[in-house]
């Protein structure tokens, strides 16, 4: 039975109380070694919040249309895999062809998404909670967009850190980390505004 | 029956995907026929739009120098595009400098072509060809290095010394595609009919692993080549050549041109680094040209001597370049010439511009 929750609060929870990375910590490894530069955060951010929505919504359809049904739900990591190991071949190869300026801007990263746990994360989500066609593409699009959101965060800090006067032994992964338990802080103030899970 | 449903679903969402992905591939990946045009139109290609310019011109038979086989991991294949192929990715600009993007050079395997392109290539390249050779014989130089001997037949090659071929390693085992590896030649380039290489054992790599345990004497091998621009300037200065392992291969090429056409006035020093003495080889070779020619000086080191009879130089390399250069060799006109990895050769340049020799005046072969 699905949740009954505003596919705006979905949405906007999704973003801020309930981000997948800071709330989840889901995509961590790319999150903290592409954080380095505001260009690429912003091109990786991009190519999560698309893949990650059209591979929910797409998983959606297998789980309630071919898992369910033929009582296959335990074979779902595998086919949630296969499923967006092909969404992004395909749609690398249609952003290249209709759109090189979004292809450029998204460049290497496509490819890279098919390994981001965060992807496979929201597919796994809206199968335990159960939500509805409509809930998992709001929940997806705030996901992706709470996950753009934080990277993009990260890289300016980042770059202010960068002419920081931090302690040798913390420069580089160390410091990094330290900024994320912060900044995973801060969100968690947001999570009294919207419980959702 | 869930044995059976399971798998059939699978296969079956599986199958779909990959109809669709091959569908796509045709349709959007279809970009019609384009044209090549090479040197402001010398040479006009016509072919089908949608791979790499590096596979496409290979397919026509002219060859981009890659040492990688066109995985951009090398930088080798550098090509100037005239007309416009979008912006540099982000996979090109690490092997390139500011004043190369200026110029509109580019990676050829990373333009993939979708529309007419105007390219700009040494003519030196119309001359590379690709050789079908027989291994006429395999030596084990070292425990880890093999001296291959590959006859071109009928064939001629006409190269400098110091320059590279590009070795086709045919799918085996595992490896399912064919691809390239680039060796520097270190056979005398008046052996018209014959290229020797030298190859380490890279563990797991995919070339060394195929040539030392597939390769043998009287097989067919495929080699693409003479590449690179690594060779003796026509001056009198002090050669100062630094090499480890395989590295050997340029400068055995260069030497023994260089004596063999009596460029010998020049002076020549050549230290050539390894760990023991189980990794040294050449040196009664070495020492006899060093006994013939008085102004070649052969500096063989030994990193790790320890508990061995060895009586010539011991310590790093560059440490022993570097006494060298402050005491025997520490006058005169300098230039640098380094063949091994990168580390080696960054090190050394910083040891060679330490001692008054300009980064202008050191050449290298890096190993990609």
């Amino acid at each position: 039975m699905s949740p009954d929750i505003s596919p705006i609060v979905l949405f906007f929870a999704s973003i801020f109380t309930s981000n997948i990375l800071l709330a989840n910590f889901l995509g961590m490894c790319s999150f903290i070694s592409i954080s380095k530069d505001m260009n690429s955060s912003n091109g990786l951010g991009m190519a999560v919040t698309a893949v990650l929505t059209i591979t929910a919504a797409i998983n959606w359809v297998v789980i309630n249309y071919i898992l369910i049904p033929f009582d296959l739900l335990y074979l779902r990591y595998i086919v949630f895999i296969v499923v967006i190991a092909a969404t992004v071949q395909i749609l690398e190869m249609l952003i290249d062809r209709l759109s090189p300026s979004l292809y450029m801007a998204l460049g290497i990263f496509l490819p890279l998404i098919t390994v981001n746990c965060a992807i496979l994360g929201v597919s796994l989500f809206i199968e335990i909670r159960k939500y509805t066609f409509i809930q998992t593409l709001f929940y997806a699009f705030g996901a992706g967009l709470g996950w753009w959101l934080a990277i993009m965060l990260l890289s300016a800090i980042q770059k202010k850190i960068a002419n920081a006067p931090v302690p040798a032994g913390l420069k580089g992964p160390g410091i990094t980390l330290i900024t994320i338990g912060f900044m995973a802080m801060a969100f968690i103030g947001f999570s009294g505004m919207l419980i959702v899970q | 029956m869930e044995f059976i449903i399971a798998p059939l679903i699978i296969s079956i969402l599986t199958g779909i995907l990959a109809a669709i992905i091959s569908i796509t591939d045709k349709i959007v990946n279809n970009y019609g026929e384009i044209t090549i045009s090479i040197n402001n139109g010398k040479k006009e290609i016509k072919i089908d739009g949608g791979e790499n310019l590096l596979t496409t011109l290979s397919s026509k038979e002219i060859y981009l120098p890659s040492a990688c086989g066109g995985r951009g991991s090398c930088g080798a294949c550098k090509c100037k595009v005239t007309s416009d192929v979008g912006e540099y990715l982000p996979t090109e600009i690490p092997y390139l400098t500011k004043e190369e993007m200026k110029e509109n050079i580019r990676l050829g395997c990373q333009i993939k072509l979708k529309k007419d392109i105007s390219i700009e290539i040494p003519d030196s390249l119309f001359n590379v060809k690709k050789y079908e050779a027989v291994v006429e014989k395999i030596v084990d130089v070292t425990h880890d290095i093999k001296e291959v001997l590959f006859n071109l037949g009928n064939e001629e090659i006409n190269f400098t010394a110091g320059m590279y071929m590009q070795l086709c390693i045919p799918p085996y085992d595992k490896i399912k595609n064919e691809t390239q590896r680039a060796y520097s030649i270190s056979s005398k380039p008046s052996d018209k009919h014959h290229i020797e290489l030298l190859i380490r054992l890279v563990p797991g790599g995919i070339a060394t692993t195929w040539v030392h345990t597939y390769l043998k004497e009287g097989d067919k091998v495929k080699l693409i080549g003479p590449f690179g621009e690594f060779e003796a300037t026509p001056t009198n200065s002090t050669m100062i050549c630094v090499a480890g392992g395989s590295g050997m291969a340029p400068f055995k090429s260069m030497l023994y041109h260089m004596y063999e056409n009596n460029i010998n006035d020049r002076e020549i020093w050549y230290f050539f680094g390894a760990r023991t003495k189980k990794d040294l080889f050449y040196l009664e070779e070495l020492a006899e040209l060093q006994e013939k020619w008085p102004n070649f000086h052969f500096v063989p080191a030994l990193s790790e001597p320890e508990g061995e009879e060895w009586k010539g130089e011991s310590g790093l390399i560059t440490d022993v370049l570097d006494r060298y250069l402050k005491t025997i060799i520490n006058s005169g006109y300098k230039e640098g010439y380094l063949c091994g990895s990168p580390g080696m050769i960054n090190a050394c340049n910083n040891v060679m511009t330490a001692n008054g020799i300009k980064l202008e005046n050191i050449y290298y072969d890096k190993f990609a």
